[in-house]
């Protein structure tokens, strides 16, 4: 894995090898979005309507905020112009549980693990933010919040931390296991949401948290820009920071690169497995949490809506770095919020989405295919090595 | 008298590097050839094209005087070649019929395999060139010896009449290099050609007809055998004149650093590998621990270094017991520890030299203050002793990985040196260098020494075990056959221990 | 130093003897608390061995003692747990099946006391929900055997199983639809391999990216047209059951294993001439050869790519009708994400199955068996949450992959791509 943050770059790297990284992710992205085109086209849409809702559906029009401007210089009224960003924002919005939920993956990816239960993970962090935050009363919101935030993480740790024991102690391998506990999640969540958190009333949602648990919206509804988005950019640097500066992320990467030298080391495998896997869950709890505390306040069923499989397509997208994820998840956070859009306006689904994301994935994992694509000279990069058969 | 195999003008070109430059070698028929040179000579390369598993990008071949074009191991094959590699081919999971039927399968009925039919001609083939083996064992049971027996045997079984053996002496004792001698006889007396890889000077004369020396992947030169000394072989196979012999003082051994008592290890697969070994190493003294491969030399040295959990008995470092004690306890109580797999063990390709030098210190002053890696600490760190151990590199941010093998090596004795030491564990320290590297890492292996640390080497090349050592123990599936006296022993006493026989058993039974 | 080495080697076999002795001592303390307690005295469960509608010939009902069934069995595990710390039976299979059989049998007999509980079918469901997850075991034991790891199987299914039910919706066939499932199946199968063989991409990865984009594409396909046109596209019928003349008159065996739909016949077929095929001809062997040791393989001229393609392709195949079976094998229509996990189910049926057809189909019979017990123990009305009887096979994959219960060895090259 390329070693980004440590001087081999920024010594023996210069601008151009910046450019060969970014081109490859630039045009996967495109590439997708292309054959995406193609199978708009194929089931009988236009694909200039459709990319066009999803453009205004994730930037907003442009003439609508100049208009909104023109009406704050003149009048000094906002609400024209806060409905101009609007779209904007919900892309910002979006992003969050994006960036927490691709931090997650990445790095689990730094010490060679393939956290595929990111899904389940953001499940059980929301049920539990929204637990801490509809059943503790009484509490100011300063004390309040972090402990809504710090169930969500806890409980995604746990989440995660079991198949990391299970791997780091008896070699199962972690993509298996972090799937059936994302099964695992959703039966329990279809529990609790039937039972023991259900609101009053009919539907199996949770009751709403209570106001001094939210994340602070910026502006006046229907925005719901909100102090998550913040949070994760301040997370996402400390992840950078973990990973790159501390001798806890050495010995993850190391762990990650060559667990048998990280071990002759003196580098303890299991302790590093079981940490990382735990704290990847608790990134994606917090995104869970993110997303309950900050946009929707509530739980109910099919709450994670793919955010874990997202994920991984971000963390392999970002190629594992933490500021690659941001700005990964905030491509994806731009597109999911003008699949939204798209789908209201011209009747695509939003499952487009998916499969534009398979396809970057592949192309991601196989730059030779983009290269080949675009006859872009073959340049010598350095393997990757993700998973390792069935683990041991 | 014919040349069976003409290789004119080989040419072979890998990103960066010229493995063979216009190579030209001669199989006469009936005749054995040696092909000398060092590791990284460009042997091995030569070889895979004639066996059709690397493209030359010029040259060609010719087979009986008729030049031939070889795509594959069955073009190769279908000429008559056969090549005995030297990290066997073989399927450990299957039995020796299997193995030797792969690929040309008979079946009853077009469907079913045929075994019984191929194990036939397995025991036909055993009785004519006197390779004595069980068709129906399976191959993770043999004995190197006897896996090598298969080897040959898979080449006969395809009706090859030109046979390579590429290192075929690597993984035997040297009574089984006498045996292997015997049956390379034997096939020449039957009609085969051989080319013979090695770069053991001593073989190349007891069997050649022919010699033919690689340097840089260039012919240096054809010399008669009868002409030949070992000296001239190895100025020619290293291009320059090249002490055989490592100069070391006496020793001055002083007290036990490490004391092993009735050790026993379990390997990864759980099989008692290690049954109950004892020894001592002492300050200031080279202790070499000789043996075939996989004789248990690699758990030993895992179960000392924390790797692999002690199963019974004691080691005790400094007067210390190490028991459950983590790899870190044991590095921190002064253990340098070469791996036996650089890449595997000893370093991270992937990372920067710098990180690699110093992958079991980070934690420590001055690369770490709390939690936080101090860069310039670090840098001082790689850039002083990439100066001190000679490592050529264009600087100490390239990854590990970018590096020659010898260049490998020595980052890992720099970063193992570079800590104070009171014992030394090196585990096949000179596995793949150049003499040049080796030459180096002997010389550092010997200072430390000198500098009354305790040093543990474990090899499986005999040459290496002798020049380095003070005390020898021999490792015999799992045991120390025996402990003698580097200067009270000789080859031949130590082959029969490797084997698995006592000396004085043996005068007995004669 | 011999002395050692015995002493050693007693010490961990005595280690080994104590824990499953333990643990079966402990599983009939906890037959006894859990069930035998809670059993009323004097009521009978009634085991049905009869199914409606079968040609079999019909037999009595097994009518059992509630409380001393579960109690005997109570008995049975604790002596044999005993048995063993005394004399150690060593075997580490039969000790297994003493438990699982003991428990399942106390387990079933408390759920179903003073009630009648259909034997048969439940045997008969087990086959039938096993069959989805035997095909996913398969495929990836054909494919893992040539050393490419397919976790991709999930995304094969789901396209499979949508292909089958519009075309068969469409042509009026179930057979076409069973032939384009296959087909689609080879064909993604072909894209991984291409991937991960030619571009040497992470094999894990392509598989997780075949499995996000075979979700997301069904699912588009769905939305988009299946749900607004339910008869003309996803409303496909299924396939009859055929039962075999004479064998489907058996009482008990004949509903279960002759009273079965084609997909059935074939996933059964399909487990038999596996085993020949990679065991007794040459392609098994070359097979076995490629998933070991590679170089091997291709120093004797074998073309290590070619076995792999053609392995992984078949692997697809396989996977293609696992799809088939979700939908025209079984419900007769497309649901989003229908396939719940079967194929990573099947995975771990695979493994637990040491990589051989026959292991991976009994593994996944455990599978089917943990599958349709749910159901009828919801019918029974048994006071466990039906979402936690859910979560019962995913529960055991997760056990069967810690290697408690066994350790299993994959091919030696498995997941690793192959350089010249």
């Amino acid at each position: 894995m390329s070693e980004t943050a440590t001087p081999s770059q920024t010594k023996t790297g210069n601008r151009s090898s910046l450019a060969q990284e970014l081109l490859v992710p630039v045009l996967a992205v495109v590439t997708g979005l292309i054959i995406g085109a193609i199978v708009i086209v194929a089931s009988g849409a236009n694909v200039f309507d459709a990319y066009g809702a999803l453009f205004t559906g994730s930037f907003g029009s442009p003439i609508r905020l100049i208009e909104g401007l023109q009406v704050y210089f003149s009048t000094g009224e906002t609400k024209e112009l806060l409905r101009a960003i609007y779209p904007f924002t919900e892309s910002l919005v979006t992003a969050t549980p994006y960036i927490f939920a691709g931090l997650s993956v990445a790095l689990g990816f730094r010490a060679g693990l393939f956290n595929i239960g990111a899904e389940g993970q953001f499940f059980i962090g929301a049920l539990c933010s929204a637990f801490v935050g509809y059943s503790v009363k009484g509490l100011p919101m300063i004390i309040h919040l972090p402990l809504a935030i710090l169930a969500g993480a806890l409980g995604g740790a746990l989440w995660g931390m079991i198949p990391g024991y299970l791997k780091a102690k008896f070699g199962a391998h972690e993509v298996v296991n972090t799937i059936m506990m994302n099964w695992i999640a959703f039966r329990l969540s279809d529990w609790l949401l039937n039972g023991p958190m259900k609101a009053s009333g009919f539907r199996p949602v949770t009751p709403n948290v209570l106001p001094t648990a939210e994340l602070p919206r910026f502006f006046d509804d229907p925005l719901r820009f909100n102090l998550g988005f913040f949070l994760a950019l301040l997370v996402a640097y400390l992840v950078y920071w973990f990973l790159f500066k501390t001798t806890t992320g050495f010995e993850i990467r190391s762990v990650g690169a060559n667990p048998d030298a990280a071990k002759y080391a003196g580098m303890s495998i299991v302790k590093n497995l079981v940490l990382v896997m735990a704290l990847a869950g608790g990134l994606a709890g917090m995104a869970g949490s993110a997303q309950v505390l900050g946009v929707d306040h509530w739980v109910g069923q099919g709450f994670s809506a793919g955010y874990g499989f997202d994920a991984i397509a971000l963390a392999l997208l970002g190629k594992s770095h933490p500021f690659g994820v941001v700005l990964s998840a905030l491509l994806f956070g731009f597109l999911r919020s003008g699949a939204t859009n798209m789908q209201s306006r011209a009747g695509i689904p939003i499952d487009i989405i998916s499969i534009i994301q398979g396809l970057v994935i592949v192309f991601i994992a196989a730059p030779a295919i983009i290269r080949w694509f675009y006859r872009i000279r073959s340049i010598k990069t350095e393997e990757t090595v993700l998973t390792r058969g069935w683990g041991k | 008298m014919t040349n069976v195999l003409e290789l004119r003008g080989i040419t072979k070109r890998f990103p960066g590097v010229i493995a063979n430059e216009n190579v030209d070698v001669t199989l006469r028929e009936g005749k054995i050839l040696a092909l000398l040179g060092e590791n990284g000579a460009g042997k091995t390369t030569l070889m895979n094209i004639l066996y059709g598993l690397y493209k030359p990008d010029e040259g060609h071949i010719a087979v009986r005087g008729k030049q031939v074009e070889i795509h594959g191991p069955n073009d190769a094959i279908a000429q008559g070649i056969g090549m005995v590699h030297q990290h066997f081919m073989l399927v450990p999971v299957m039995t020796v019929t299997e193995n030797v039927m792969l690929g040309i399968e008979p079946t009853k009925n077009g469907i079913i395999l045929d075994k019984e039919k191929v194990a036939q001609r397995i025991r036909e083939i055993s009785d004519q060139y006197g390779l004595e083996v069980d068709p129906h064992a399976y191959i993770k049971d043999l004995p190197v010896g006897i896996q090598q027996r298969v080897e040959i045997i898979k080449v006969l079984y395809r009706q090859a009449d030109i046979l390579i053996l590429d290192e075929p002496t690597a993984v035997l004792t040297p009574q089984e290099v006498e045996g292997l001698f015997k049956i390379i006889d034997t096939l020449i007396k039957s009609g085969k050609s051989i080319i013979f890889i090695t770069h053991k000077l001593k073989e190349v004369l007891a069997v050649a007809d022919d010699i033919t020396v690689l340097r840089l992947g260039k012919v240096v030169g054809s010399i008669d055998p009868k002409e030949a000394t070992s000296q001239k072989l190895a100025s020619m196979m290293v291009g320059r004149d090249v002490s055989l012999v490592v100069e070391k003082g006496k020793a001055k051994p002083g007290e036990p650093v490490l004391v092993v008592d009735g050790l026993a290890v379990r390997d990864e697969r759980q099989n008692l590998t290690v049954r109950g070994v004892s020894f001592e190493v002492r300050k200031g003294e080279v202790l070499g621990v000789a043996g075939v491969q996989g004789n248990g030399q690699t758990e030993l040295v895992y179960a000392l270094t924390g790797l692999l959990p002690i199963e019974g008995g004691t080691i005790r470092l400094l007067n210390e017991p190490i028991r459950h004690t983590s790899p870190r306890e044991i590095l921190e109580r002064g253990v340098a520890h070469i791996p036996e797999d650089r890449q595997r063990h000893g370093l991270i390709l992937t990372f920067p030299i710098h990180d690699n030098m110093m992958l079991c210190t980070y934690y420590k002053n001055p690369f770490a203050r709390g939690i936080t890696l101090q860069e310039k600490p670090i840098f001082n760190n790689a850039e002083e002793l990439v100066k001190q151990f000679d490592v050529r590199t264009p600087n100490i941010y390239v990854n590990a990985g970018t590096l020659s093998g010898g260049n490998q090596q020595k980052v890992i004795v720099a970063r193992e040196f570079s800590r104070p030491i009171e014992l030394l564990i090196a585990s096949q320290p000179t596995r793949g260098l150049d003499v040049g590297s080796i030459e180096y890492i002997h010389k550092q292996i010997i200072k430390k020494r000198d500098e009354g640390s305790g040093v543990l080497v474990v090899s499986s090349e005999l040459d290496e075990i002798l020049a380095l050592s003070d005390r020898i123990a021999v490792m015999y599936k799992g045991q120390i056959m025996d402990i003698v006296d580097a200067n009270k022993t000789s080859k031949e006493q130590l082959g029969l221990l490797m084997a698995g026989v006592h000396p004085t058993d043996a005068k007995n039974t004669k | 130093m011999t002395t050692t080495t015995m002493e050693l080697s007693t010490s961990a076999e005595k280690r080994k003897r104590i824990s499953y002795g333990m643990t079966l001592l402990v599983a009939g303390l906890l037959i006894y608390l859990l069930f035998g307690l809670t059993t009323q005295a004097g009521v009978s469960t009634t085991f049905g061995l009869n199914l409606a509608g079968s040609q079999a010939i019909e037999v009595s009902d097994l009518v059992v003692p509630a409380q001393l069934t579960v109690n005997l069995m109570a008995a049975i595990a604790a002596f044999a747990g005993a048995y063993q710390l005394a004399k150690g039976i060593r075997s580490t299979g039969w000790l297994i099946g003493i438990l699982a059989v003991t428990f399942v049998i106390a387990f079933l007999t408390w759920a179903a006391q003073d009630k009648s509980f259909n034997l048969t079918g439940m045997l008969g469901s087990s086959l039938v929900r096993a069959t989805p997850i035997a095909l996913a075991a398969l495929c990836g034991v054909i494919s893992e055997r040539s050393a490419v790891i397919n976790i991709g199987i999930e995304g094969i299914m789901l396209m499979s199983a949508q292909t089958a039910v519009v075309t068969a919706t469409v042509s009026g066939n179930l057979y076409v639809g069973l032939i384009a499932a296959i087909l689609v199946g080879a064909l993604v199968a072909a894209f991984h391999a291409y991937l991960v063989i030619r571009f040497k991409v992470d094999q894990v990865v392509s598989g997780v990216a075949i499995n996000i984009f075979g979700t997301g594409f069904t699912s588009f396909i769905s939305s988009r047209f299946l749900q607004k046109a339910t008869d003309a596209l996803n409303n496909s019928g299924t396939f009859p059951i055929i039962s075999i003349p004479g064998l489907s008159k058996i009482p008990i065996l004949g509903p279960v294993l002759f009273e079965n739909n084609i997909v059935i016949y074939l996933m059964i077929l399909l487990v038999v001439v596996m085993h020949i095929m990679l065991f007794y001809t040459p392609w098994g062997l070359r097979t076995r050869a490629v998933g070991e040791h590679p170089k091997a393989a291709d120093t004797l001229g074998i073309n290590v790519y070619l076995v792999r393609y053609v392995n992984v392709i078949l692997g697809g195949m396989i996977a293609g009708l696992g799809g088939a079976y979700f939908t025209i094998g079984s419900v007769g229509r497309f649901d989003e994400i229908m396939t719940a996990g079967k194929g990573f189910i099947g995975l771990a049926a695979m493994i637990f199955g040491k990589w051989n057809p026959i292991g991976a189909f009994t593994s996944s019979l455990i599978f089917g068996f943990a599958d349709s017990l749910q159901v009828k123990l919801q019918i029974l009305r048994v006071p466990i949450p039906s979402e936690f009887l859910l979560m019962a096979p995913y529960i055991v994959t997760m056990i069967i992959l810690t290697g408690v219960v066994g350790r299993a060895i994959p091919p030696a090259a498995d997941g690793q791509p192959y350089e010249k």
